[in-house]
């Protein structure tokens, strides 16, 4: 179809909806919404509830031990850290082995078992963390292809709802950017719950200090 | 013309299974239950978001213009279709220009309405369902029975039969979870292999120029971030004024829809992937008429979160099927026929109007009310048959004459129970077909009350 | 000393005169002063149900013209009720009397609960009986909270029942699910309008009821025709016939 056609269409649909304008009505504000006497312990109820795994550390150099301890970790092959300092045994001997930056193209992530992404911020009423597309290195698809997901979330920046957290949400023009709540998931075989649909088998996350 | 209630008819008379489908979808209706009791505020978020979407409705030229603006300069490519010829003629155009030949699709109602699959199959694009339950009916050569829980009609027995022919899983396997894996790898190499991946769009922003995708599998971000071209269709009602605004319509949908707090990813695209194109079609498709209808304009509101079709009595026990209609229940009921009003005539029928679904709508629509508006606007334009008209104006005719009435009732009642059993309970009596009459009372209540008037004391 | 028009629908009136007598029994017992207005016949619904809304406007002018001169109607139906406060503005906005009949006709158990302010209901009524919380009265004029909707439970029904002595009223597994009468959709979709109440009557079972109660005739007309059909044990009661026994203060 031609781009004269478009424009055509275009004008076409915005007279359309102009000429059938129902009256105006004001715009309103989103309610007073529910605050949690502890967030942090909401936020970790629900991220355990939707089938994540919840992990309280002090510092970004406890993460390594911790991760020790998950078997999709200590069984994963190829693994992935977009966290400086993250993704080493405590003997130092890296275990992060795939050289995001060499990545050509996305479809050379296949492969991948467990990634470890930064989260900017949790949000206590549904377990998302709020991931930015700057976070997710040069292959954005890293989140979804990856076998097995960790994530990394500053401890002090847990929100208790939606509302505050599209208040402090600064999306990147043009970029990307995704809530993720817990590891990928169906029920559309007899509404049986099965975690690990196409995205993550199992998501982790390390809430620090 | 076939309508709702001779389809239902067969479902509902396979108890067993009709029993089995309505406990299913009843299930999600108390899991969105429980995740709205936890939300003290939940009542005030509906009245909220029905807020939202009508001032949206009443300015919606000039934000999809903002978002057009807005998109434009995310690097985002704008496409605007009257209808759903022009969609499929554009979306086709997109992939023929770049000779792209294999597409995969996450799950967009819109699509469906536009029947864009058979289109681009037509024109050589092989495309592939991604999500699962749109995967297994697509393998079926069936349509979606739900708009959110596409195979809720099919026993998992049916699903390990049909993965055994077509993905080579073990012969009886039906365990949920060894099917789901098997799909999972035969997806992942559509994923992998496909030139271009296409979304629905559960809103877009005005004030940002992008717009938010939801799934629980991740397919819609494998399908977009894997291959360099993406495709999202949205109709033009999907626009919010502001991000903060996805504040109230996510609170609502996946608790909505399936019981869960939020969905595992809620995705909001603001511009291509790097050395990729990102392509929006905006689509009318007849809703610009709606808009234009005070009486229909609300159900434009809607999210398709499928929380209507959850708590139906009578879709639970008629299936997705019955309705004819890509997106079925309560708000199909509206949509359908909004569309084609003799081809859908008897859905607006197809509801006792217990109003449980305005009750669950989280944007408040007034689906019964609508509903029952409907059967006028049919009655009017004379696409309920004659003989059912005039069955109704014989009735007036006797109920406005207190005599008649009396006559008739008096009538009735001396000569039911004199009729042979057979007679009374043959075929022209569809009430007597599985229940007994009401009882034939020697006289009625105001054949007594002329005896409290003549004999007894008012007090 | 308002003076109540007793509004009878057209099939109690024909089928179950008995909970006429209740309803008259019940207001007169708290002084009401009610009078049955003859000249009534039936309030339109199935012809506007039908969407022949021009049929039933004659019989909602004919209502108007009955019951205008009435301070409050009273009617022993939620259905009834809500036709003439949410439907009869289509054909009667504006005509005189029509505002002041919208806003004071009235369900039975809500007059008992709102206007006239029964607080005691006093008597005996053993027995193990399952509410039935009718569509219409439940959403339309809301009689109680519906299940759906996330706001202070309350219900006026239940409120006058409970507490008569011996009576277990017992919990459903789904508590306001709709029972498939639906007016004309009882002929149309005769074979969900079925299953939608022997469903309910299942439920009521397997809850343990012996008599199925609620305060619309015309959804326990549904559901009587399907026990009686079966051959059920269930009893069916309207709840003006339970109120009638008992004393209203």
């Amino acid at each position: 179809m031609s781009s004269r056609v478009e424009a055509s269409g275009r004008d076409a649909i915005l007279a359309s909806l102009r000429r059938n304008a129902p009256p105006a009505s004001p715009l309103p504000e989103a309610p007073a919404a529910i605050v949690y006497d502890d967030p942090e312990k909401q936020f970790a109820e629900t991220f355990t509830s939707v089938g994540g795994r919840f992990v309280c550390v002090a510092s970004l150099a406890d993460i390594d031990a911790k991760l020790e301890k998950l078997e999709p970790y200590t069984q994963a092959r190829k693994v992935a850290s977009l966290i400086p300092g993250v993704g080493r045994t405590i003997a130092g001997v890296g275990r992060t082995n795939v050289d995001l930056a060499a990545l050509k193209d996305p479809h050379e992530l296949e492969g991948l078992d467990f990634a470890i992404i930064a989260g900017e911020f949790g949000v206590a009423e549904n377990g998302a963390v709020w991931v930015a597309g700057s976070a997710l290195g040069p292959q954005r698809a890293i989140f979804v292809v990856t076998q097995h997901l960790a994530l990394v979330v500053p401890a002090d920046q847990i929100v208790h709802n939606m509302h505050q957290a599209y208040d402090r949400i600064r999306f990147e023009r043009p970029g990307f950017g995704l809530f993720i709540s817990g590891p990928s998931k169906t029920a559309d075989i007899e509404q049986a719950l099965v975690i690990g649909a196409h995205g993550a088998r199992s998501c982790a996350l390390f809430l620090v200090g | 013309m076939i309508g709702h209630a001779e389809k239902a008819a067969p479902f509902a008379a396979n108890e067993p299974r009709a029993h089995w489908h309505d406990q299913a979808l009843w299930f999600v209706r108390l899991k969105r239950d429980r995740q709205a009791e936890s939300i003290p505020e939940w009542e005030a978020l509906r009245e909220a978001a029905a807020a939202i979407k009508a001032h949206t409705l009443s300015r919606i030229a000039d934000y999809l213009e903002e978002f057009e603006r807005n998109a434009h300069a995310n690097g985002i490519q704008v496409h605007w279709a009257r209808d759903a010829a022009e969609h499929n003629a554009i979306v086709h155009r997109i992939l023929a220009d770049r000779g792209i030949t294999r597409l995969v699709k996450s799950k967009s109602m819109l699509t469906e309405e536009c029947h864009l699959n058979p289109y681009l199959e037509a024109r050589g694009i092989e495309v592939t369902d991604t999500d699962l339950g749109e995967r297994i009916v697509q393998l079926r050569h069936e349509p979606p029975s739900h708009i959110v829980l596409p195979a809720i009609h099919l026993k998992k027995e049916d699903i390990g039969e049909l993965f055994h022919k077509e993905l080579g899983t073990a012969k009886d396997a039906s365990d949920p979870k060894y099917l789901t894996e098997a799909a999972r790898a035969h997806l992942r190499q559509k994923f992998m292999a496909a030139q271009a991946g296409l979304t629905g769009v559960n809103f877009a922003i005005a004030e940002t120029g992008g717009f938010v995708v939801c799934t629980n599998e991740g397919n819609a971000d494998m399908g977009t971030s894997l291959p360099p071209v993406h495709i999202a269709c949205m109709g033009f009602e999907k626009i919010v004024p502001r991000a903060k605004d996805l504040g109230v319509f996510l609170r609502l949908l996946a608790r909505s829809a399936t019981g869960q707090p939020v969905t595992t990813y809620t995705t909001h695209f603001h511009g291509p992937m790097r050395g990729g194109e990102l392509h929006v079609v905006i689509v009318d498709n007849g809703r610009s008429a709606i808009l234009g209808q005070e009486t229909f304009r609300r159900s434009l509101s809607c999210i398709r979160c499928g929380a209507c079709m959850n708590t139906c009595p009578v879709f639970r026990r008629s299936g997705g099927y019955s309705y004819g209609y890509i997106v079925p229940g309560p708000i199909g009921s509206l949509l359908a026929p909004l569309r084609d009003p003799s081809q859908f005539a008897s859905l607006p029928f197809a509801s006792s109007l217990c109003g449980s679904c305005s009750d669950v709508c989280p944007v408040s629509i007034d689906l019964h009310h609508e509903l029952y508006a409907f059967r006028q606007k049919l009655v009017e334009n004379k696409t309920v048959p004659l003989f059912k008209r005039m069955a109704m104006a014989v009735m007036t005719y006797v109920l406005a004459r207190t005599w008649a009435y009396s006559l008739a009732g008096r009538l009735m009642r001396w000569t039911m129970p004199r009729l042979p059993r057979a007679l009374v309970y043959g075929p022209w009596n569809p009430w007597g077909r599985q229940r007994e009459l009401p009882p034939m009372p020697r006289q009625s209540f105001r054949d007594l009350m002329k005896h409290d008037l003549n004999n007894e004391e008012p007090k | 000393m308002p003076k109540v028009g007793l509004f009878i629908p057209c099939y109690v009136d024909q089928f179950y005169p008995q909970v006429g007598l209740a309803t008259l029994r019940v207001l007169r017992s708290l002084g009401v002063e009610v009078e049955f207005p003859e000249e009534q016949t039936c309030c339109g619904q199935p012809m506007a149900n039908s969407g022949c809304g021009e049929y039933a406007r004659p019989l909602a002018e004919k209502f108007l013209k009955i019951f205008g001169k009435y301070d409050q109607v009273v009617a022993p139906s939620g259905s009834c009720v809500s036709m003439v406060r949410n439907h009869y503005a289509q054909w009667l906005e504006g005509w005189p009397n029509f505002d002041h009949l919208r806003t004071n006709t009235f369900e039975l158990c809500e007059y008992l609960v709102d206007v006239v302010r029964v607080a005691k209901v006093e008597g005996d009524f053993p027995g193990k009986v399952g509410l039935h919380m009718s569509c219409h009265g439940l959403r339309e004029l809301r009689l109680a909270r519906s299940s759906e909707l996330m706001v202070k439970p309350f219900n006026k029904v239940r409120f006058l029942l409970s507490q008569l002595q011996g009576i277990e009223l017992v919990d459903l597994t789904r508590p306001d699910e709709c029972c498939g009468f639906g007016g004309t959709f009882a002929v149309n979709e005769e074979a969900v309008s079925c299953l939608m109440g022997r469903d309910r009557i299942a439920d009521h079972e397997k809850s343990g009821a012996e008599i199925i109660t609620g305060f619309d005739a015309s959804c326990l007309m549904h559901l009587e025709g399907l026990i009686r059909r079966e051959k059920k044990q269930l009893r069916v009661m309207h709840v003006a016939e339970i109120l009638e026994r008992a004393r209203l203060s």
